[in-house]
């Protein structure tokens, strides 16, 4: 009997060498599902391992490859499409070399092109100022309200379960009201990190504030924009910075590239999961709105996210300069949209910058 | 392994697939096998996937199926236990309080409890699916509630005690994965990703749903429906909305539309974002079907 059985756990285990996270629970739910369809086929072992296993829809190729590797005895290939993982990059000397990209934590947008040079830096940053934002973020950071109540002497709401319980001590008399009001929570904070090449002296400084951010906000999401959209939260997660931002630093193959803010924002709101994070949340973009083509994506993705947003914040380091003002097309476009324009230059001015946002709920 | 009662009648995914069509909804296989398989082992179903893509209509269909009474818990941001399990009727017993005011009185009596969904689909596990709608809007809190309370169907009030299901309940999760759900719910659940079916099933799902509606009408909506999805849209259409732009032109052109000019007319059916409308205008030449008669 185990030998037959051999197969199903050697997928549960190759899956977890995988990075899937898979239980033993999961495994004898798989096993008892293939007995449940009476296994008619490699079609029912198929559906039964996607259905039970909890395959996420974006890592089914990866699944695929490790399934037909076990049940069709084919050699799991590195890569199973290396069509799409493999990107040209073209030398001067017009020579073409295919190098090969780490592969992203997160779906990204569109792969980094040929002329967009791939480069990865180990990235550093100033530490002083972002201790301060870690001490205060639980105290200043903006908050909304929430659907729970807690008790409170000026509440908005009488709370009758505990009226009820003082009556029944008192035979039905009420003596006090006690009362209740919303409590708050922190609101979600996004960060969108603006990584293309004229950013590039700034790149550590904004990487290392949206570490802190992620560290210390209950609710915070970070997105790269360059050539492409990267989802980086997961990797900020670890609370070590060198090793996070190393990570980071893997899972952005396009830092240093192009500029298309327009067309990574638009990326970002394409995705209904990463659009429904900006809704009701501070969105904070971390850019210098340098649009090196047309700057109507920009101008009209601004719109859209100052829409979804409780609040637009657009920090950019050119306004470190006393005599900053928005002159080029696109700053000019997204102006109407924003609901403050600052200054991003250090990690200082930013988190001094979020730090005094008001708080109102 | 005994064949769980909860799918009398039922031997195969192919059969639940037919009888989810005889109760107007079109189901891929796969989605078939993964109901089947909620069923046979007992466990929830969790279906994730787009707004639009027919995961609660999927769970009415199911409710059907099996004859039970679907009770529906719209999950939302601050949902808490009170709102989703029992509520104690404050007013009624203050009553009761002053009424017997020299006499005993039992305040926490079940005629001051109002049930609420997962209370209703506890006690009465064997008629009620139990449809946990948009997981995902709320929060951490609660999905870890809502884990002890999937893991053994059992809750305890403390005026009154510990209540647990004589059997485990039917109960399907929908998510439009605004957020990522805690592994542990993941893995609790059988689980189905919901993509946006392929035209020949969503034209199939149009005629089933849209009597009205001709055969060459449904290809021509689904096909320019898809090339909507392709493009970058705050709201791509879901199914529900190829199903009424189909059924609002094909009731345009009865009152003497021409066709190609019925469906721009009722495009606000399928499009319903003024940012969507405004940046689809260019190219709506190529995206609304031509002649569909």
């Amino acid at each position: 009997m185990r030998q037959v059985l051999d197969p199903f756990f050697a997928l549960a285990t190759a899956l977890r060498q995988a990075g899937f996270a898979v239980s033993p629970d999961q495994t004898i739910g798989f096993i008892e599902a293939v007995g449940v369809l009476g296994a008619r086929g490699i079609n029912d072992v198929y559906l039964s391992a996607l259905a039970l296993f909890a395959i996420p829809p974006e890592r089914r190729e990866e699944f695929d490859a490790i399934f037909r590797a076990i049940f069709a005895g084919q050699l799991v290939a590195a890569d199973a499409d290396s069509d799409d993982d493999d990107i040209d990059a073209v030398e001067p000397t017009d020579e073409t070399i295919e190098i090969e990209v780490e592969e992203a934590e997160e779906p990204t947008g569109d792969e980094a092109t040929a002329a967009e040079r791939l480069a990865q830096r180990a990235i550093q940053t100033d530490r002083d100022a972002l201790r301060v934002f870690r001490d205060q973020a639980a105290a200043r950071l903006p908050r909304r309200l929430s659907y729970r109540r807690q008790r409170s002497r000026k509440g908005d709401r009488i709370d009758l379960r505990r009226a009820l319980k003082a009556a029944a001590r008192t035979d039905g008399d009420l003596m006090v009201l006690p009362q209740s009001r919303r409590k708050t929570r922190q609101r979600r904070i996004v960060c969108l990190v603006d990584v293309s090449g004229s950013m590039k002296d700034r790149s550590d400084a904004l990487l290392g504030f949206a570490h802190t951010l992620v560290q210390s906000a209950e609710k915070a999401e970070v997105f790269t924009l360059g050539t492409r959209l990267t989802r980086i939260t997961t990797g900020l997660q670890l609370s070590d910075q060198d090793a996070a931002l190393n990570r980071v630093a893997q899972s952005v193959s396009d830092i240093d590239g192009g500029t298309r803010i327009g067309e990574a924002l638009q990326a970002y709101l394409a995705v209904p999961r990463y659009a429904g994070f900006a809704r009701g949340a501070l969105v904070v973009v971390l850019s210098d709105g340098l649009e090196r083509d047309d700057p109507a994506a920009m101008i009209d993705a601004s719109a859209r996210l100052s829409r979804l947003a409780w609040r637009l914040h657009w920090l950019t380091p050119l306004a470190a300069d006393p005599g900053f003002a928005p002159k080029t097309a696109g700053l000019m476009g997204i102006l109407p949209w924003l609901d403050d324009l600052g200054d991003g230059s250090t990690a200082q001015a930013i988190s001094d910058h979020v730090l005094g946002i008001a708080r109102a709920a | 392994m005994s064949v769980n009662a909860n799918i009398a009648g039922l031997h195969s995914p192919e059969e639940l697939k037919a009888a989810l069509t005889d109760a107007q909804y079109v189901a891929s296989p796969a989605l078939a096998t993964s109901a089947y398989l909620s069923l046979a082992l007992s466990k929830p179903l969790l279906l994730e996937g787009a707004p639009g893509v027919g995961k609660t209509e999927a769970a009415k269909a199911l409710g059907g199926v099996l004859g039970r009474n679907v009770i529906r818990l719209q999950c939302y941001e601050g949902i808490d236990a009170a709102a989703a399990l029992y509520e104690w009727n404050y007013p009624r017993q203050m009553l009761a309080l002053r009424q017997f005011q020299d006499s005993e009185v039992n305040l926490y009596g079940t005629q001051f409890l109002l049930e609420r969904a997962l209370l209703t689909a506890l006690r009465n596990p064997t008629d009620t699916l139990l449809l946990i709608d948009e997981i995902d809007r709320a929060d951490q809190e609660f999905e870890a509630f809502l884990l002890e309370f999937l893991s053994d169907f059992t809750i305890t009030i403390p005026e009154t005690g510990t209540e647990r299901a004589s059997r485990p309940p039917v109960v399907i999760l929908t998510s439009n994965r605004t957020r990522d759900l805690h592994e542990a719910l993941r893995r609790r659940c059988v689980y189905h990703w919901i993509d946006y079916p392929d035209p020949a099933l969503e034209a199939q799902i149009v005629l089933t749903r849209a009597s009205t509606v001709a055969d060459a009408t449904a290809q021509a909506v689904v096909a320019s429906v898809n090339l909507m999805r392709a493009e970058p849209l705050a709201k791509p259409p879901g199914v529900a909305e190829t199903i009424e732009w189909a059924e609002a032109a094909t009731l345009l052109n009865t009152q003497g539309a021409i066709w190609p000019e019925a469906f721009a007319r009722a495009i606000g059916v399928a499009i319903k974002d003024q940012d969507d409308l405004a940046y689809l205008a260019p190219k709506l030449d190529q995206i609304l079907p031509g002649q569909a008669a």
